[in-house]
């Protein structure tokens, strides 16, 4: 198999890889790096579950290669607590129970995350639609919303 | 399962000498939203995927000729990113964002809705009413070509071996100009185009139209562009009489399929709709109204 030399950014650290060339992003990251938070649900970029940032937007991983990899920033939600220390979307979805088997959480995190860089104080219309790429089969999306629509406001907070 | 090379050249004349040399099936990687997904499913084992995405000319929007020279390989976010150009054309930025989830309308390209050919492609409708030219890359060198002379059928365009598409230009806009792309689907996001029309017209001083074209999806086995349409609403003020001929036009064009998205006649039926509530919009925005 032709194997990929490749060096890139994951979370702030240099990170080298050698993968085949036909290896996408998230089997990189759970096979080779065994970063296992991204999930495989669909594999064909319907589902979410595998989102992680790539420099500064939400990807499917599934449907990158890592190859494509090479001189990227790229973010997963390995790096989204700091330490013990949670993110404040990550404590909101515990608050709220926006979640159940957890499955999809890691991509939801990622995608509300994007979301909340780029926009601070989403509507709950821009929240639905942002996050119509990450599929959820237990809360029904309606704790979610909630969760990252509460998460915004006490960012916002935080900064004011 | 064979090796796989994947390149990464940094201009459009490597990437046409790396395709053009290859032995065996060879693939152009741009957003990856419909390759990988068909490397997964084991529809194409490529033995070269040339990555074009390191090619300055193919990921730039560039002013040219007072309007605009649009990589293939610019995004549908980029797209609406772009304040000028998603003002100057924003049936199509509409038309590239209905494209999937965000994650995917970050990745995903027009070069790419193009070249892989589906009849449902949605950016598609909106770049041929558009009136776009796409500029190709090839071993013979450049050369220009109608974008509705790119894909002939389901999977399949009519590039040579070793030609790419590497970028658009949308030509200078007139006065009184406007753009819409509407499609139906059985729900609010997410989904395959059902229908799709894409419109885009140009009023005189006096609401005349001068200049109109009418392109549809999914309702043939590639996007077709329907003259007796365009034709309807030229020389008119885009009146309900003459909105209601050129939806019947659109109707009358149709070649649809029956499949499990929509039959036949419910396509021929809603083309027809959709035309004419694309018109409204295009209409509106000639007029300088939202």
């Amino acid at each position: 198999m032709a194997k990929q030399h490749v060096v890139t950014t994951i979370n702030g650290n240099a990170v080298e890889f050698l993968c085949d060339t036909r290896q996408t992003l998230l089997e990189v990251l759970r096979d080779e790096l065994h970063m296992t938070g991204a999930k495989e649900g669909c594999g064909t970029g319907d589902c979410g579950a595998c989102t992680v940032n790539i420099d500064g937007r939400m990807t499917c991983s599934c449907l990158f290669l890592g190859a494509e990899a090479q001189g990227k920033n790229i973010n997963t939600i390995e790096g989204m607590a700091m330490g013990d220390k949670l993110h404040v979307l990550q404590r909101k979805f515990l608050e709220h129970a926006a979640l159940q088997c957890g499955i999809c959480t890691p991509g939801m995190l990622m995608a509300a995350k994007t979301l909340l860089d780029n926009n601070p104080d989403p509507t709950e219309e821009q929240t639905r639609y942002w996050l119509a790429g990450n599929l959820c089969r237990c809360t029904g999306y309606n704790q979610i919303i909630d969760a990252v629509l509460d998460a915004a406001k006490e960012l916002r907070g935080a900064k004011a | 399962m064979s090796e796989m090379r994947y390149e990464a050249p940094k201009t459009a004349e490597a990437a046409v000498a790396l395709l053009a040399g290859a032995s065996g099936v060879a693939k152009v990687l741009a957003g990856g939203t419909d390759l990988l997904i068909q490397m997964r499913g084991g529809r194409v084992e490529p033995e070269l995927v040339v990555d074009i995405k390191g090619i300055p000319e193919m990921r730039t929007i560039t002013a040219e000729n007072g309007g605009f020279r649009l990589g293939a390989a610019v995004t549908a976010m980029e797209m609406n990113e772009h304040a000028a150009f998603s003002k100057a054309w924003p049936g199509l930025t509409e038309a590239a964002m209905l494209i999937g989830s965000y994650q995917i309308k970050g990745r995903a390209t027009v070069g790419g809705n193009l070249c892989n050919a589906s009849p449902a492609a949605d950016s598609v409708p909106a770049l041929i009413a558009a009136g776009a030219t796409a500029t190709i890359v090839g071993p013979k060198g450049r050369r220009d070509a109608k974008v509705e002379d790119i894909a002939t059928g389901p999977g399949k365009n009519s590039l040579a071996k070793g030609e790419i598409v590497v970028s658009f230009l949308l030509p200078a806009r007139p006065a009184n100009s406007g753009d819409a792309y509407l499609r139906f689907i059985p729900r609010t996001e997410m989904d395959i185009a059902v229908v799709g029309a894409g419109i885009n017209l140009t009023l005189d001083g006096k609401g005349v139209c001068t200049a109109a074209r009418v392109c549809l999806g999914a309702v043939a086995e590639r996007a077709l562009l329907v003259q007796p349409a365009a034709d309807a609403l030229i020389g008119t003020k885009v009146d309900d009489a003459a909105i209601a001929k050129m939806g019947a036009a659109v109707s009358a064009a149709c070649r649809p399929i029956d499949d499990k998205r929509g039959t036949k006649a419910f396509r021929i039926k809603v083309s027809g709709v959709m035309a004419r509530r694309a018109a409204a919009i295009a209409l509106n925005r000639a007029r300088g109204k939202n």
